[in-house]
């Protein structure tokens, strides 16, 4: 195995408008609040995580979803 | 932009569907002209016509987009809509025809009631009311018009629920929402609904109930919201939420009984609904042109939209673009999309997309497990059907 990184999720509440696309995609990773916009509950996620954030962030129609490498 | 003169050649909008499911043959030829191209809308002002899915995806998203109905450029795309402009209920006023930051704090303000875990809990409700039409059908038979009988109502009595428009009041209230589909009663039904929505508020003010009305009736006394705002709130998710959900599912009954192949892979295969939906949504786009005003230049490729530009999204089109789909005009329930645009894209994506979901999914679902014998009463080129702003079937007569 080459270094496996690990995958730090963020979700821009202040930009999202609720559509529910990362929650759809990535339940263990997003979720909404009450007042309907994204929570992100786990601060990183391993390597095979990876195809379901790139799906979450392409699918968000309000490019509030992204994540950043460590590792 | 406003030479008229150079208008007078290019392709004219709105275009027709030659088949309920397919969009209209043109747009493929507006595609192959270039993904967004110069049209001419009926009323003679040029406008950009955008049927890439690429494209639709990145000018949807852009900062700026406006949905400002006063801007002189905005487009119309369908003659019907003047009429609405000028009638005297504010049609759509909040939302969807809003932007930040007045978008923003109203999306804000009924984003609440749309979770993922909020329209879970709507989903026992709306098995419910689908079994009992579906009571009522299969007593009725042998020949029913499931416009009439299904796909109206069901949809109207789960906005009744999620509004939460009083029982003793349903009737009156669907009876409204149904006048709202007839092109000559729409002004006049728009008007009254304005009417019943407002005396609804003041008798929630003093004794509230549990839907979405009644939740932010507490904003209204908390003075953190004019009653105002909330009749439109109430409008814009009639006017946004009915006749699209009813047209997509009664689409869909059409597209299935017309695609025996697929909805045999679903009759074996029940698993495979929330998959069907996602791709007959895909395939069936019911929505006519998202409009939009730049209010930038905007760099598109080697193009530039212009400050002032008109633009008409043609999501039907950028659903079948070749560049992103697979064999895009075959209807295949076993593929796996999520990326169509059938709900838009950018800021204003359809706020009630999965509670359409939901709802379209338990309709099918329930129709056909209930009558898999179901079949059409009359050929499907004799069915008249609705072209306009929102795509649909007139009527659906079915047998069994
Ligand atoms: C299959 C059914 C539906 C389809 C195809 C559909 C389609 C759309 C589309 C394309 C938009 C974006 C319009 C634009 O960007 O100009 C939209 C927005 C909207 N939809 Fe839906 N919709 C459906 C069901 C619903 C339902 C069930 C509701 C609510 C009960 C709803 C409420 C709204 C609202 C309020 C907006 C405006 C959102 C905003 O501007 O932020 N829709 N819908």
């Amino acid at each position: 195995m080459s270094g496996a990184k690990t995958l730090l999720p963020s979700g821009d509440a202040t930009r999202c408008v609720g559509a529910g696309q990362c929650v759809r995609t990535a339940p263990d990773v997003f979720d909404q609040d009450d007042g309907g916009t994204v929570v992100v509950l786990v601060a990183e996620v391993d390597e095979s995580h990876r195809a379901l954030l790139d799906e979450a962030a392409y699918l968000c129609p309000a490019s509030a979803i992204a994540f950043t490498e460590r590792g | 932009m406003n030479d008229e003169n150079g208008a007078g050649d290019l392709p004219e909008l709105p275009m027709t569907r030659e088949c309920p499911y397919h969009p209209p043959a043109a747009y493929e030829d507006l595609r192959a002209i270039g993904p967004v191209t110069r049209v001419r809308q009926f009323d003679g002002r040029p406008v950009w016509a955008v049927t890439g899915h690429l494209e639709t995806r990145e000018l949807l998203s852009s900062p700026h987009m406006s949905v400002d109905r006063f801007h002189p450029n905005f487009p119309m795309p369908i003659p019907a809509l003047t009429q609405l402009q000028s009638s005297r209920t504010p049609a759509i006023g909040a939302l969807i025809r809003t932007d930040p930051p007045e978008h923003t704090r109203q999306r804000r303000d009924i984003l609440p009631s749309f979770t993922l875990k909020k329209i879970g809990v709507l989903r026992p409700r709306i098995e419910q009311i689908c079994a009992d039409r579906l009571d009522a059908i299969t007593a009725k038979g042998p020949v029913v018009d499931l416009v009439e009988e299904y796909t109206k109502p069901a949809v109207a009595m789960v906005l009744s629920q999620l509004l939460g428009v009083p029982f003793a009041d349903r009737e009156y209230f669907e009876d409204l929402t149904y006048r709202r589909f007839d092109p000559a009663q729409v002004v006049d039904a728009l008007a009254d609904l304005t009417d019943y929505l407002s005396r609804l508020l003041r008798a929630k003010e003093t004794d509230p109930g549990d839907g979405l009305l009644d939740d932010l009736v507490g904003k209204v006394l908390a003075g953190e919201l004019e009653r105002d705002e909330l009749v439109k709130y109430a409008l814009v998710l009639v006017i946004a939420g009915q006749e699209t959900t009813a047209n997509t599912i009664a689409l869909s009954v059409l597209t299935l009984l017309e695609h025996p192949d697929q909805l045999a892979l679903l009759l074996d295969d029940p698993s495979l609904w929330p998959n069907a939906v996602e791709e007959l949504l895909r395939f069936l786009a019911i929505t006519g042109g998202l409009s939009r005003v730049a209010t930038a230049d905007i760099q598109l490729g080697d193009l530039t939209i212009a400050d002032g530009d008109g633009l008409i999204f043609l999501n039907p089109g950028a659903n079948r673009d070749e560049a992103q789909f697979e064999r895009p005009n075959e209807l295949d329930v076993r593929r796996t999309v999520r990326n169509h645009l059938t709900f838009g894209f950018g800021i204003h994506q359809c706020i009630g997309q999965n509670l359409a979901r939901v709802e379209v999914e338990i309709a099918l679902r329930a129709l056909f497990t209930r009558i898999p014998t179901l079949r059409l009463a009359v050929p499907m080129e004799q069915i008249a059907v609705r072209q306009g702003l929102v795509f649909g079937l007139a009527e659906l007569p079915v047998t069994w």
